[in-house]
């Protein structure tokens, strides 16, 4: 940008034009930079978890596999379509705020953050029945290992002393079906809910961040505050919006979705 | 996003006063408090971490008394773990990392890139109530009882046994790594959009690659270390599992997660130094930098392989043989940026008019300091030597010499060097130079007997040791208390130029850079007109004496000034300046 540039802006302020900056140009190409960076700590962020998950579930496969069997595979489902929706709803507020549509934005605003606590709410149910059936790590874990069915029956020989451990650990303890066979994974369940509650926990915790920026978003349209004739801020929450989906794409096949071999 | 009115418009000007200065503007604390000039951020970060600072030197002291006798004289053992984990974490999370580019960096990042702030100024405000809140949550955990886990927080001592406040502390730490972040990403994205016309990429001064690389760092790697931490935490109090061996987990993989931020931390530690010194060294050598884009680009390759070497951290602790040969070879190759720049500021000082000021004085001490650091490093990237020297002394007097000896050495450096343009005062420039030698030769009577401590076999982290390993120890310690007298002139100094420190002019240095071509204090809005730069950094080479630097032709605002020397062997210049 020329000096020329920058005092022909100067002329006619825009009053969304910062002091730090020259122009609009400079200023919106800031905050693109600015967000893909922040985007960037983001996926450094689930990064760690995910290569936790890698690691833990080339150690134990098999542990992996028995334990997704606890998970509703329909609620996580149902999960993916409301939060993907809600990412083409969100695309919608950003196409409207910079068509400069308020009444628009405001209505998809609304309808993506419909969505978000949809998902939440289905989610909180998948966390009460994990309570119910003891599944939370902890103390009071126990688990109770579904009767093999198929090629799995056939995997993995019975060793009782590797439940022992889970037995020590932290108190829980694991029930096992009569007669059944008792795999090694039993002793590894905790971990697997562990990584499960931790990425979800963190995931979820990203959507209320999400439902609060909306919302603002929301109430500031709504009263008509001048920042919002700007539209940045609506581009910005949708980028957020859509790296929390796209963190979801990879969160429901790798725990919902585990294939047996 | 409203926009936010320039202040500066709003002063009555009285004859007899000092220009309208980000100092002199508004004295109300609501002011300071709520400032989002980058300059003001800046001092209220260099005060925050200059008391951080004195803390973790006062846990030092108290580690170096203790150690004065082999039987423990002061501290319990319990207590003596307690202060070690103090000294680290203090000096680690809340000196070390946000030293440099949150004062320096924040303050002149704008300044030399000739921008009116950061991007971010707002974020940038954000930043250090995160650091506030982090290091009073820190000391909060500190007062309440303590940490005895040490600054590395291995699991699974720190996630189930350890009952201090491990959890407050580490929430601490997360959230001041937030700060961190948001940091490194105000200067990314101002390093990329806010250069001043004219301002090319290969006319920044090395100071701005150095905290470009530094926030790709940042922002890279303190998000992993953040959740890594956050992991425990969770482990603690909800009993989630991640890193606990009774549930299959791995407490190598914490060690792994955690290293591969505080590996890159380290450069996170020296690289603004880096930069720091490639201005010093510059200025008072009256030459342009030998091998710019060497050093440049030098900076960008100690960031990428500074990501590939955090499993030298784990040599001994039950990592894979071949893995770990991967590793120490990649320690090696870090070695040769590092080195890179050490020669090209030794080759910059050659034939250069070496004007020894105090600045100069802590740059060569850094040279010299970090070379040592940087070739024990590769004693201990070796593997069969790491075998012996792993856990001792021997790696404490190695990373102290690079975290000491070279990222302290270099802030202090860039303190003085830049304290003019801070404060519009100059410090003492005799008691500044004997500040310096005292801090030399106080840190090599520190840290030059730990190396001998360390190879004869001392464990770090010990505080009863054989009677033998006294004599050093004893040394050592005396050497702390000297250089703690390093440490304290400064302060006093500083805080005495103030208010009877020589006013200094814009440019007292005569040197190159856009920060130095505007007053001192700088204004609100840092320049009157945003420049146009013509010319290149390190453009010494034209000059006939110190303080000439002020009428350049080709700069903004000047008057007359003869820019060029005919038959200059010099090619860079040619192009824009012209003679008179």
């Amino acid at each position: 940008m020329s000096v020329a540039a920058a005092e022909e802006h100067g002329q006619h302020h825009d009053p969304h034009l910062q002091h730090q900056f020259q122009d609009m140009d400079q200023q919106n190409e800031s905050y693109v930079v600015g967000m893909w960076t922040f985007l960037v700590t983001e996926i450094m962020f689930f990064g760690a978890l995910f290569l936790a998950y890698t690691i833990y579930r080339r150690d134990y496969p098999d542990v992996f596999l028995e334990a997704h069997h606890h998970l509703v595979v329909w609620m996580g489902g149902v999960n993916t379509v409301v939060l993907l929706t809600s990412s083409l709803t969100m695309a919608m507020a950003v196409y409207y705020a910079q068509m400069k549509n308020r009444q628009r934005q405001m209505l998809f605003l609304a309808i993506t953050i419909m969505f978000s606590f949809c998902f939440l709410i289905i989610k909180g149910f998948e966390w009460k029945n994990k309570f119910e059936e003891h599944h939370v790590p902890g103390p009071y874990f126990e688990y109770k290992i579904e009767e093999p069915k198929g090629a799995e029956a056939r995997r993995a020989p019975a060793k009782i002393e590797s439940a022992a451990l889970t037995q020590m650990s932290k108190g829980g303890k694991v029930v096992f079906p009569k007669d059944a066979v008792v795999p090694e994974y039993a002793s590894r369940a905790q971990l697997f809910f562990s990584l499960y509650f931790a990425m979800t926990g963190l995931h979820a915790f990203h959507v209320i961040i999400g439902i609060l920026v909306m919302g603002t978003l929301f109430f500031m349209l709504m009263f008509k505050h001048p920042a919002t004739d700007y539209y940045m801020p609506v581009e910005m929450a949708g980028l957020y919006w859509h790296f929390v989906d796209i963190v979801w794409i990879f969160l429901f096949p790798l725990f919902y979705l585990i294939p047996g071999s | 996003m409203s926009a936010t009115s320039l202040p500066p418009s709003a002063i009555p000007l009285r004859a007899g006063d000092e220009k309208p200065n980000y100092l002199n503007w508004s004295y109300a604390v609501k002011d300071w408090l709520l400032t989002i000039d980058h300059k003001r951020i800046a001092v209220l970060y260099l005060i925050s971490i200059s008391f951080m600072f004195l803390l973790g030197g006062i846990a030092a002291m108290m580690i170096r008394i203790e150690l004065t006798s082999p039987h423990g004289q002061l501290l319990t053992s319990e207590v003596y773990n307690k202060m070690f984990t103090m000294h680290g974490v203090l000096m680690v999370f809340f000196f070390l990392v946000p030293s440099i580019p949150a004062t320096l960096g924040n303050f002149l990042i704008p300044l030399m890139i000739g921008a009116k702030d950061l991007a971010f100024p707002r974020l940038n405000l954000l930043s250090w109530y995160l650091y506030t809140i982090g290091g009073l949550m820190a000391l909060t955990a500190m007062v309440m009882g303590g940490v005895d886990t040490g600054w590395t927080f291995y699991t699974p001592y720190s996630s189930v046994y350890s009952n201090g406040n491990v959890s407050l502390t580490l929430v601490g730490i997360f959230i001041a790594g937030f700060s961190s972040i948001a940091t490194g990403i105000n200067f990314i994205v101002t390093i990329h959009k806010m250069r001043a016309p004219g301002m090319t990429w290969f006319r920044l001064p090395l100071f701005i690659w150095a905290h470009y690389a530094t926030s790709v760092i940042i922002v890279l790697g303190t998000p992993v270390v953040a959740i890594t931490l956050a992991l425990v935490v969770v482990e603690r109090l909800l009993h989630l599992g991640i890193f606990n061996p009774a549930l299959g987990g791995d407490p190598i993989l914490f060690q792994h997660m955690f290293w591969f931020y505080s590996h890159p931390a380290v450069y996170i530690m020296i690289l603004p130094s880096m930069g720091i010194i490639s201005e010093i060294i510059a200025c008072f050598s009256r030459k342009r930098i030998f091998g710019y884009s060497f050093v440049a680009f030098s900076s960008i390759a100690i960031g990428v392989f500074g990501f590939l070497v955090w499993g030298h951290h784990m040599f001994v602790t039950g990592q894979s043989m071949y893995t770990s040969m991967v590793f120490s070879a990649l320690s090696f190759i870090v070695a040769v940026p590092s080195a890179i720049k050490v020669f090209n500021w030794t080759a910059t000082m050659y034939k250069g008019q070496v004007w020894l000021t105090a600045p100069m004085l802590y740059a060569l001490g850094f040279i010299g300091l970090f070379t040592v650091g940087g070739l024990t490093g590769l004693y201990l990237a070796s593997l069969a030597m790491d075998v012996h020297l792993n856990m001792t002394y021997f790696v404490v007097a190695h990373f102290h010499f690079v975290m000491v000896g070279g990222a302290t050495l270099g802030y202090l450096g860039g303190l003085h060097f830049w304290w003019p343009k801070i404060t519009g005062r100059m410090y003492p420039e005799g008691w500044a130079k004997l500040a310096a030698g005292i801090s030399f030769i106080g840190f090599n009577l520190t840290f030059l007997p730990q190396f001998i401590v360390g190879y004869l076999g001392m464990p770090r982290r010990y505080h009863y040791y054989p009677a033998e390993y006294q004599v050093w120890h004893i040394l050592s310690s005396a050497g702390a208390s000297v250089l703690a007298v390093g440490y304290g002139i400064p302060l006093i100094y500083f805080i005495w130029s103030l208010k009877y420190g020589e006013k200094a002019g814009p440019n007292p240095w005569g040197a190159i850079g856009l920060e130095w071509q505007t007053s001192s204090p700088p204004p609100m809005e840092n320049f009157h007109e945003i420049p146009v730069v013509t010319w290149e950094a390190y453009a010494y080479d034209d000059e006939t004496e110190h303080g000439a630097q002020e009428d350049r032709k080709d700069m903004p605002g000047t008057s007359s000034a003869v820019r060029q020397e005919a038959g200059r062997d010099n090619e860079e210049g040619n192009s824009e300046a012209h003679a008179a």
